[in-house]
Formats: structure tokens, C-alpha cells, sequence
């Protein structure tokens, strides 16, 4: 129906009336991604949290109640230890990360720009495999009458092949490998941001090369390592494939038992319990990280 | 009074381009130095040399009496303001400036002073806490000052620093830099390729052309005695005229300029065996009235073209045999002399105005 609004107010401030249809046009254009979202995040998440204050019966399937009692498991020592393991390996795996991988970073950030591409094309080369397949690849490597053990043998370091796989050595050297690209490329970002005029005029100041690294180029990665610390710790708490191939039954994480209970154990409240802790955890987390990237992060 | 800061024949290769070459340099303690010369002639190359960002292929580099050559520029008494300021983006104005204190261990307390000071002196006192990119350009500039000079350094070295400013902005820090380094009494080694920057502040002025330094010495001498038809070309504007030798007289010589117009010039102006040579003469050395203008070479010519500048008159002369001149006349009152295209007019030029220029 046509409306006559021309002479009402709303005529009167044409701005407003742009504004608004502009903020329909954005609308507009995010609702994919935000049909996205509610579909496969936030609906999800309600299911999960539903189930998480629900109980189970015998024969493990769902009762719809209201209860806390999975909650409660969630704090048993063994459950909270098997957290606090999962913590550790992400942390160690996040520093790792970030120690093999900030010079790399630094060394991209700072190449010309030929090499840049070049060597940023060898960080995403990895990607073109899938995942899994890079996993197994591992297991390949790792293995008893694998390359490693038959390369130290070739160069008889050791009689007897050392038992690599199934340790919390090939559980970390997965992790490390799967998220290192995830440190490398947020750094790259901030690196190559750093004006090269910046750097010369602190050591035009008087700094040494290990002063320019902790006062300058450091802190102006900070937005970096925020990001890379977050891409890194956040998916490798979770991750259940790498200590299901690497780790055998030997290394559970947090990620294989929620997998249990849902797979094997068929405890779907328990196992929505622990996914609620999970998540409150990681929004904690990430809430922390994108205030401190915040506070470094300048113009 | 020792030189503040010595080149020793130094060159400087990048593979087969030579930015640099076998330049000898002394700048005076205190003095206020300019590297004048278009872009890319090797003047911030220069500047690289001295702050230490640049190893000489060949040559030495000196610092108040002391090799620096193989000193990196953490370790050099040199401080520098970069063209784009190289303020730390994540530091305070207070901060930034007092990093250089930091470094050198400076005790806080003292560093605060000094910081203080220096912000004091570009007139930046209240602006301590801001970070840069909440400063303009100007401002910024005058943090890059602060905290380049909160260092004492025996050598302050300035690369282009005005060139990101608007016009008006620029003409007030050049007066204020003049200022700041009289006040201070750093020398000061200043590039750009703004001839009037140069001109306004120096001492002495180092014109830089190719990797070489074409020419050092005041402005005054620059000016009025070119060494080089690059240097007359480079500062200010020059007819520049290749002439030849016509005859030898007792303390005189006759020469013919290109297109035909002789002048007399006295004999030592003309070195003895040349035959030729280009010559360069200021557009304002060339008199010009209804009357012919006594005591100097006179001739007549056709004005050409008129272009009425305000404060002056820009004319382009013919002379009868076909030489061509640009002269400038100031326009003294509003009853001065009005020239028309097409008048024949007289002209004079002052054999000392006429300079002779050792090759091309």
C-alpha cells in the first residue's frame, strides 16, 4: 500500500531514514552467515545444554528431568585432572607453538616481498592435505619400523628402535604440528605491519638487537600472539583425533572422554555436562585474550 | 674547531648502482648542514653512512674525531628524526621520548627531567600522555624532535622531516628548527631536495648530485657563484649559455654567447687555455630599462614574452643576433616602468654577474 509519509516527520530527517534502510541492507547481507550461526551453533548448544540437565537410564537413553547431578560429575578428581591434562598439553602446545613459530613468522613478516609470498606458500602447503591424512602420515613417521627409528638406526644412534607412538611425546609433536600454522599466520600479520623505519629508529636510540626484540618488536606483535595464542589453545584443548591416532587409549584428553561418553558410554547428559564446562571455559578464555589484545593493540 | 662529522672517501655500492661515490665530507661542529639534491642523487644514502644504517663499500666514517665506521648505530653518538617520524605507535609522547634515555640507563628521575625538558622546548608539555596517533602531523614531527635531541646527541641528523607537512606548517619549523638549533648548539645535518628549506636555514649547503657532492659552501656562494650548471640550475633559476672565446685582451677577454650576443669579462674569469664553456647568469643580474644602463656589457633586445608576477616581472628576451635570456625585474612602484611584447628595450649585464662555469 502507498503510504504518503512525505509530509509526516519522518520526511523531516531524511539521514535517519537512510540510516535505517542501510542497516536493513547489512542485515540483508549477514543473513547467511547468521542463519549459520543459529543453526549450527547457538541451536546446538541449547540441545546440549537441555540434555546436559537431564538424566539417563539404564539402557542410556535420554530422561527429561531437571537435574544438576552430570554438573556434579563433571567435578570428580578424575574428570578435573583429565581437565587440567588437557589444559597442560594445550598450553605446552600452545608455547610451543609460539616459540618454533614466531621466528618464522618474523623472519615472513620481515622477507621482501618476493620471498614473502613464497614462504607463505610453504606455510599453507600442509592445508592442501586433509588433516587426517597428515595424522596418519605421522603415524607412518613415528612408528616402531618407522622412518625415524629407521633413520637412528641407519645412523646407529640406537640398537633398538625407541617406542615412539602411543606417547605423550607423539601426542605433543602432533598437536604442535597441527596448530602451528595457526601461530605463524596471525604473527606473520602483525610483523609485516611494523613500520621498518620504527625498528631503525630504536636502534638509532641506542638499542641493541635484544632491546629492539623486547621493546619494540615484541610488543608490536602483541595483537599476533593474542590471536595465534587463540587459534592455538582454544580448538587444541578439544582435539581428540590427534590423541586417538598418536596417543592410543593411553593419553585421554578432554576431547576423547566427551567423545566416550557419547560414542561409547552413552552418557549424552554427562557428556553435555562436560561440553557446557568446556565451553564456559573457552569463552573465559577468549573473553581474557581479546581484552589483553585489545589494550596492545594500537593504530 | 674539529669537524663534527667526516666522510673519507667514501663510496657506496647496492650491486652495480653507486649511491655513493668517493665522497670526502667535513661537517663543522655546530654548524647547520644541508644535503640539497634531487631524489635518488644519494643524499639520505649519505645520512644512512652517518647514523650507521648503511656500511661504506669504501671509506671511513668519523664522528668527533673517532672511526665509527664499523660502529652500528646503537653505539654511535648520532640521533636521527626519520622522514616519517618512526614514532613507536604503542608508547606515549612521554614514553617515545624518553626511550632513548631508557636505553642508555638513564636513572628515572633524571629521565623524567629530561623529558620534560624536551618536550618543554617543542612546546608539547601537556600532550605526554597521548599516544602518536592521536597527534597531527606537526605534532608528531615535533615528538620525532623531542626525542632525537633529549639524547644530546653531538650530531642531530634529519631526513626530509618537513616534507610530510602542509606549506604554512613547513615555513614555521624551518624557522623553528633554525631556532631550536642555534639554542642547542647540535649540529645539524639536514636532507632535502626543497631548495628553499635549504636556503632559509643552512650554514652551508652541500649540494649533492649522482652520488657526488657538486658543490659545498654558503648559501650566498652557492647562489651567486655556481660551480656547476647543475648547482646554478638547482638553486634558483639561471639562464645557462655556452660561449666561446673570441679574443684576449690586455685584462679583458671577449667572448660570443650562443646565438651571437659578445660580452666583455674581465681576463682572470676566464681560465687561460679554454676555448669554450657554459656560462650562467641570474635572471635578475640582467638590467634592463628604456635607457641604456651604463658601466656594464650593453646591448638591445626584443621582449618576447611578459609574465607579470606581482612582486616581479619576468621577461624573455631576443637579442638582435638571436640570444635568448629570461630576465626578472622588480616591480619597485606601480609608476615603475610597464614592458610590452614586442618593444625593443636596453640591457645591461655587470661582467661580474656573468658567471663562467669550469665544464659541463
Amino acid at each position: 500500500m502507498d503510504a504518503l509519509p512525505a509530509t509526516g516527520a519522518g520526511a523531516a530527517s531524511p539521514t535517519a531514514a537512510d540510516a535505517r534502510r542501510a542497516g536493513w541492507r547489512a542485515w540483508l547481507l549477514l543473513t547467511p552467515v547468521v542463519g549459520w550461526l543459529v543453526l549450527f551453533v547457538v541451536v546446538p548448544t541449547a540441545v546440549l545444554f537441555v540434555y546436559s540437565l537431564c538424566e539417563r537410564d539404564e539402557l542410556g537413553r535420554v530422561v527429561f528431568t531437571f537435574s544438576l547431578e552430570s554438573y556434579g560429575r563433571v567435578f570428580d578428581t578424575v574428570y578435573v585432572r583429565i581437565f587440567a591434562r588437557s589444559i597442560g598439553y594445550a598450553a605446552f602446545t600452545t608455547v610451543a607453538c609460539l616459540i618454533i613459530g614466531f621466528p618464522v613468522a618474523y623472519v615472513i613478516g620481515r622477507a621482501t616481498e618476493a620471498w614473502r609470498q613464497r614462504l607463505l606458500l610453504l606455510v599453507m602447503v600442509p592445508f592442501w592435505t586433509s588433516f587426517l591424512i597428515r595424522t596418519y602420515a605421522w603415524i607412518t613417521i613415528l612408528k616402531q619400523e618407522g622412518l625415524l627409528n629407521g633413520l637412528l638406526q641407519l645412523v646407529s644412534l640406537s640398537a633398538q628402535p625407541f617406542d615412539l607412538l602411543y606417547t605423550p611425546f607423539a601426542v605433543s609433536i602432533g598437536l604442535i604440528y597441527a596448530y602451528l600454522p595457526f601461530m605463524i599466520l596471525p604473527i606473520y600479520g602483525s610483523v609485516e605491519k611494523i613500520d621498518g623505519s620504527v625498528i631503525e629508529a630504536a636502534h638509532d636510540l641506542g638499542a641493541g638487537p635484544w632491546r629492539v626484540f623486547s621493546a619494540v618488536i615484541l610488543p608490536l606483535s602483541m595483537p599476533g600472539i593474542a590471536a595465534g595464542t587463540l587459534l592455538v589453545f582454544v580448538p587444541a584443548i578439544a582435539m581428540f583425533a590427534i590423541t586417538d591416532l598418536l596417543g592410543g587409549a593411553r593419553v585421554p584428553l578432554i576431547g576423547n572422554v566427551i567423545q566416550n561418553q557419547f560414542l561409547q558410554a552413552r552418557d549424552w547428559p554427562f557428556g553435555a555436562a562436560l561440553g557446557m564446562v568446556f565451553m564456559a571455559l573457552f569463552v573465559v578464555t577468549y573473553w581474557l585474550l581479546l581484552r589483553f589484545g585489545r589494550e596492545e593493540e594500537v593504530a | 674547531m674539529s669537524a663534527a662529522v667526516e666522510l673519507r672517501a667514501v663510496t657506496k655500492r647496492f650491486g652495480d648502482f653507486v649511491a655513493v661515490d668517493n665522497v670526502s665530507l667535513e661537517i663543522k661542529a655546530g654548524e647547520f648542514l644541508t644535503l640539497l639534491g634531487p631524489s635518488g642523487c644519494g643524499k639520505t644514502t649519505l645520512l644512512r653512512l652517518i647514523a650507521g644504517f648503511e656500511l661504506p663499500t669504501q671509506g671511513t666514517v668519523w664522528v668527533g674525531g673517532e672511526d665509527v665506521t664499523d660502529r652500528p648505530p646503537y653505539r654511535r653518538p648520532v640521533n636521527q628524526v626519520f622522514q616519517s617520524y618512526a614514532l613507536f605507535p604503542h608508547l606515549t609522547v612521554a614514553e617515545n621520548v624518553g626511550f632513548g634515555l631508557r636505553m642508555q640507563g638513564v636513572p628515572a628521575t633524571e629521565a623524567a627531567g629530561r623529558v620534560r625538558q624536551a618536550l618543554d622546548l617543542v612546546a608539547l608539555t601537556d600532550m605526554d600522555a597521548r599516544r602518536p596517533h592521536q597527534l597531527s602531523g606537526g605534532q608528531r614531527q615535533r615528538v620525532a624532535l623531542a626525542r632525537a635531541v633529549v639524547c644530546q646527541p653531538r650530531v642531530l641528523l634529519l631526513d626530509e622531516p618537513l616534507s610530510a607537512l602542509d606549506a604554512r606548517l613547513r615555513q614555521s619549523m624551518q624557522l623553528e628548527l633554525k631556532r631550536l638549533q642555534r639554542q642547542l648548539g647540535i649540529t645539524f645535518v639536514f636532507v632535502t631536495h626543497d631548495q628553499e628549506e635549504a636556503l632559509t636555514m643552512s650554514d652551508r649547503i652541500a649540494i649533492v648530485n649522482r652520488g657526488r657532492i657538486e658543490q659545498l659552501g654558503s648559501a650566498h656562494e652557492i647562489y651567486h657563484r655556481p660551480a656547476t650548471a647543475f648547482a646554478a640550475e638547482f638553486i634558483g633559476a639561471a639562464n645557462l649559455l655556452s660561449a666561446r672565446l673570441v679574443r684576449r685582451d690586455a685584462g679583458s677577454v671577449r667572448i660570443q654567447v650562443a646565438g651571437g650576443l659578445e660580452l666583455t669579462l674581465p681576463s682572470a674569469s676566464w681560465p687561460g687555455a679554454m676555448e669554450e664553456a657554459l656560462i650562467s647568469i641570474r635572471p635578475e643580474k640582467v638590467h634592463v630599462g628604456r635607457a641604456p644602463i651604463p658601466g656594464a656589457n650593453g646591448f638591445t633586445a626584443r621582449i618576447e614574452e611578459e609574465i607579470f608576477k606581482g612582486a616581479t616581472d619576468h621577461l624573455r628576451l631576443a637579442t638582435a643576433a638571436g640570444t635568448r635570456l629570461q630576465a626578472v625585474v622588480a616591480n619597485e612602484s606601480a609608476l615603475g616602468e610597464i614592458f610590452h611584447v614586442g618593444e625593443e628595450i636596453c640591457c645591461g649585464l655587470h661582467a661580474d654577474d656573468v658567471i663562467v662555469l669550469a665544464a659541463r
